[in-house]
C-alpha cells in the first residue's frame, strides 16, 4: 500500500503535511485516486476562505463520481494549487505530490486527533472487499 | 435497434419465474378507487373509422381562430419536412442514450442541437435541454446562486412573464433564495437601470434580464449586464430564440457578456399543442459548464480512435452526485428538440433571421393601421420585437369577448396580472399574420370599440 509514514490521514482519504513555514499542505490519498478513476476536475477552496474541520470545502470530480472534500483541520486557506485546474491528472499519477491547497491552522491541537499511517492502513484495509 | 414486444408466451412464463398470476396483481398496491378509471365520454369499442370520425368531430368543437396572443407561446409556421423528419423511426423512438456506443445518431443530433443553440446564444456551452422556459429559469437561478457562492438574492425585473416568476417562486423556495422585484419604467415599459441602484447596497447573485420583455419591449440589455458584473452578481439572459437571429445575443451583452442565457424553445418547430411539450434551452460561459444541470453531450473519441459522441459530466448529474447534484432533472424533452434541431437546420440561420424580420414588420404594420384606422395607441415607448401592449382606453374583456365572435383571438388582458395596465393589451404578430389578417384585426377591434362606446 502506498501510505508515506511522515503523512497524517483523516477517514475520507485525505492526507495532511505539515510544512516548514507553519502551514499545512493537503491532498487526497494514493487509494482515493485509485477508488475514483482518472480525475476530470478538482474544486479547491478559495483563497481566504475559512474551512471548518469535518466541513465539505471542495469537490474532486472523476469521470465516473463527484466526491467532496472535507476540511481535514480548521483555519484559513492560504495558497492553491492551480496547476491542477488545467492537468488534474497529476492526482492520479502522484497523489502525495499533488497538494491541492494550503491552510493556516487555527487549532494546532486538531493535528493531533488525526490518523498517523498505521491507523490509515487499518481504514483502507477495512474498505478493501 | 427495433423495438420487440413480449408475447403472451412471453409474459405467462415471466409471470410464472416471480410467482405472479396475472398483470393486474403487480399493481395491487394502488387503491381500487384510483384503479379502472373509465373515459365515460368515450364510447367503448369503436373500431378505427369510428375513432378516427369521433376525433375529428371532437376537433372542430375547437373552431378555427385567428391568433394574436403571443405572451410565452409563438405561433410560427413550421415546414411540413420537420416533422415528416422527426417522426422517421430512427429519431421517433430512439431511448435516452445513457448507452453511448447504441445511441450515436441520437447523440449526434444532440450535439448539432447543442452547437446550434451556443451559436444563437453567443455562448459557449449548451446542455441538451429542459423542461421549458420557465423551469429553465429557474434552474439558471439555481445555478447562478451556486455559482456565487455567497449570496441568495435573485433581482427579478417586474417585467418577467409573470408565470415565469410564479414557477420560479415555487421550485427556489424552498431553497432559501430570496426573489426580490425590480419595478419597471410605465412610460418606457422596460427596466431602467437607475432603478436598479437602490438594490446595490446589499450583495446578490444574479439579476435577470428578459429580452424581449413580457411587454414585448426590448430592455437596455448592456447597462443591465455591465450593472450586474459591477456588483459582481451574474447576469442570466432570458431571450426569445427566434429574436436572437436579429439582436445581439446574451454572450455580446455588456463588456463581458451574460453568463447565463435561457428561455423557451417552442418557437423553434414545435406546434402550440395545448400548452406543450415545449423545451427549455440553457446556455452559458466555459467557465461555468460544470454548475450547468441537465444533460451535456460532447464529442469524443472511441477504442479505435474514431470520433463519436457521448454523454459527459454525468458525475454532477443526480443519478451519480444524488442530493448534491445540480439539478433533479435528469432528462431532456429529446423529440421537441429533435424538431427544433431539424427547424433550425432547413431554416438556416438567414432563414431565421427573415422569419424575425417579418414578425416585427408585421407587428409594426399592424401598429400603424391601429393607429391610423382605429386611433389605438401603443401604452409603452421602448421599441419592441413582435409584441406590444396596447392602451385601449376600454374595457379589454367585453372587448376581446366581441373579436373572439370575429373568429379572432386579439391579444392577453394585462390587468389580471398587473392590475396598474388597466385597459392594456398584449398583441402579437408573428411571420403568419398577412396583410388581409392585418385589416381584420383593426376592422374587428373598431367594432368592438364602437359598440362598448354605445
Amino acid at each position: 500500500m502506498n501510505i508515506p509514514a511522515d503523512l497524517k490521514y483523516t477517514q475520507s482519504h485525505e492526507w495532511l503535511r505539515p510544512e516548514a513555514d507553519g502551514t499545512v499542505s493537503i491532498g487526497i490519498t494514493h487509494h482515493a485516486q485509485d477508488r475514483l478513476g482518472d480525475l476530470v476536475f478538482v474544486e479547491a477552496p478559495k483563497v481566504g476562505q475559512v474551512i471548518a474541520r469535518g466541513k465539505e470545502c471542495g469537490v474532486v470530480e472523476s469521470v465516473k463520481a463527484a466526491a467532496d472534500l472535507y476540511a481535514p483541520i480548521s483555519g484559513e486557506v492560504v495558497a492553491v494549487n492551480d496547476a491542477l485546474s488545467s492537468s488534474p491528472e497529476h492526482v492520479n499519477q502522484d497523489a502525495y505530490g499533488a497538494w491541492m491547497f494550503r491552510v493556516k491552522p487555527s487549532d494546532r491541537t486538531e493535528l493531533d486527533t488525526l490518523l498517523d499511517a498505521a491507523a490509515y492502513e487499518k481504514v483502507v484495509a477495512s474498505e478493501e472487499h | 435497434m427495433p423495438f420487440i414486444p413480449h408475447t403472451p408466451e412471453d409474459i405467462r412464463a415471466m409471470l410464472a419465474a416471480i410467482g405472479v398470476p396475472d398483470i393486474e396483481t403487480l399493481f395491487d398496491e394502488i387503491p381500487a378507487s384510483l384503479r379502472n378509471v373509465q373515459l365515460e365520454a368515450v364510447p367503448a369499442q369503436l373500431n378505427e373509422m369510428e375513432s378516427l370520425r369521433l376525433m375529428q368531430e371532437r376537433a372542430e368543437q375547437d373552431g378555427r381562430w385567428l391568433n394574436f396572443i403571443g405572451a410565452g407561446a409563438y405561433e410560427h409556421h413550421i415546414p411540413a419536412a420537420v416533422w415528416q423528419i422527426a417522426t422517421r423511426g430512427e429519431f421517433y423512438s430512439a431511448y435516452t442514450p445513457y448507452q453511448a456506443e447504441a445511441s450515436q445518431g441520437t447523440l449526434q443530433l444532440l450535439y448539432e442541437y447543442q452547437s446550434m443553440m451556443a451559436s444563437l446564444t453567443g455562448l459557449d456551452a449548451t446542455n441538451a435541454s429542459l423542461y421549458d422556459g420557465a423551469s429553465g429559469l429557474a434552474e439558471a437561478i439555481l445555478m447562478a446562486v451556486r455559482l456565487h457562492r455567497s449570496s441568495h438574492r435573485v433581482l427579478v425585473p417586474a417585467t418577467v412573464h409573470p408565470t415565469y416568476v410564479k414557477v420560479v417562486r415555487t421550485i427556489v423556495s424552498s431553497q432559501g433564495i430570496e426573489l426580490v422585484e425590480v419595478p419597471y419604467c410605465t412610460e418606457q415599459g422596460v427596466t431602467l437601470p437607475e432603478s436598479l441602484r437602490r438594490f446595490a447596497g446589499a450583495p446578490c447573485a444574479a439579476l435577470v434580464i428578459p429580452q424581449p420583455n413580457y411587454f414585448g419591449a426590448l430592455e437596455p440589455v448592456h447597462a443591465l449586464t455591465d450593472w450586474a458584473h459591477a456588483q459582481g452578481a451574474l447576469a442570466i439572459g432570458l431571450v426569445n430564440p427566434v429574436s436572437l437571429a436579429l439582436l445581439t445575443p446574451p454572450g455580446r451583452w455588456g463588456a463581458q457578456g451574460a453568463d447565463i442565457a435561457v428561455g423557451e424553445g417552442q418557437p423553434l418547430g414545435v406546434p402550440l399543442a395545448n400548452g406543450g411539450p415545449y423545451f427549455g434551452f440553457l446556455a452559458c460561459k466555459q467557465a461555468h459548464v460544470r454548475q450547468m444541470p441537465g444533460r451535456l453531450v460532447g464529442g469524443t473519441v472511441d477504442l479505435d480512435g474514431k470520433p463519436g459522441f457521448t454523454l459527459t459530466l454525468q458525475a454532477r448529474e443526480q443519478h451519480i452526485r444524488r442530493s448534491k447534484a445540480t439539478s433533479n432533472i435528469c432528462t431532456n424533452q429529446g423529440l421537441a428538440v429533435t424538431a427544433a434541431a431539424i427547424h433550425m437546420a432547413l431554416l438556416g440561420p438567414h432563414g431565421l433571421k427573415r422569419v424575425a424580420q417579418a414578425c416585427h414588420a408585421n407587428l409594426h404594420a399592424l401598429l400603424d393601421r391601429l393607429e391610423r384606422d382605429a386611433g389605438v395607441r401603443r401604452r409603452f415607448s421602448a421599441p419592441v420585437f413582435h409584441e406590444a401592449v396596447l392602451g385601449l382606453e376600454a374595457p379589454v374583456g367585453p372587448l376581446l369577448e366581441r373579436m373572439r365572435g370575429d373568429g379572432i383571438l386579439g391579444g392577453i388582458e394585462l390587468a389580471s396580472d398587473f392590475p396598474e395596465l388597466t385597459e392594456s393589451l398584449l398583441v402579437c404578430t408573428t411571420e403568419t399574420k398577412t396583410a388581409i389578417d392585418l385589416d381584420r384585426y383593426v376592422k374587428a377591434c373598431n367594432a368592438a370599440r364602437a359598440e362598448g362606446a354605445r
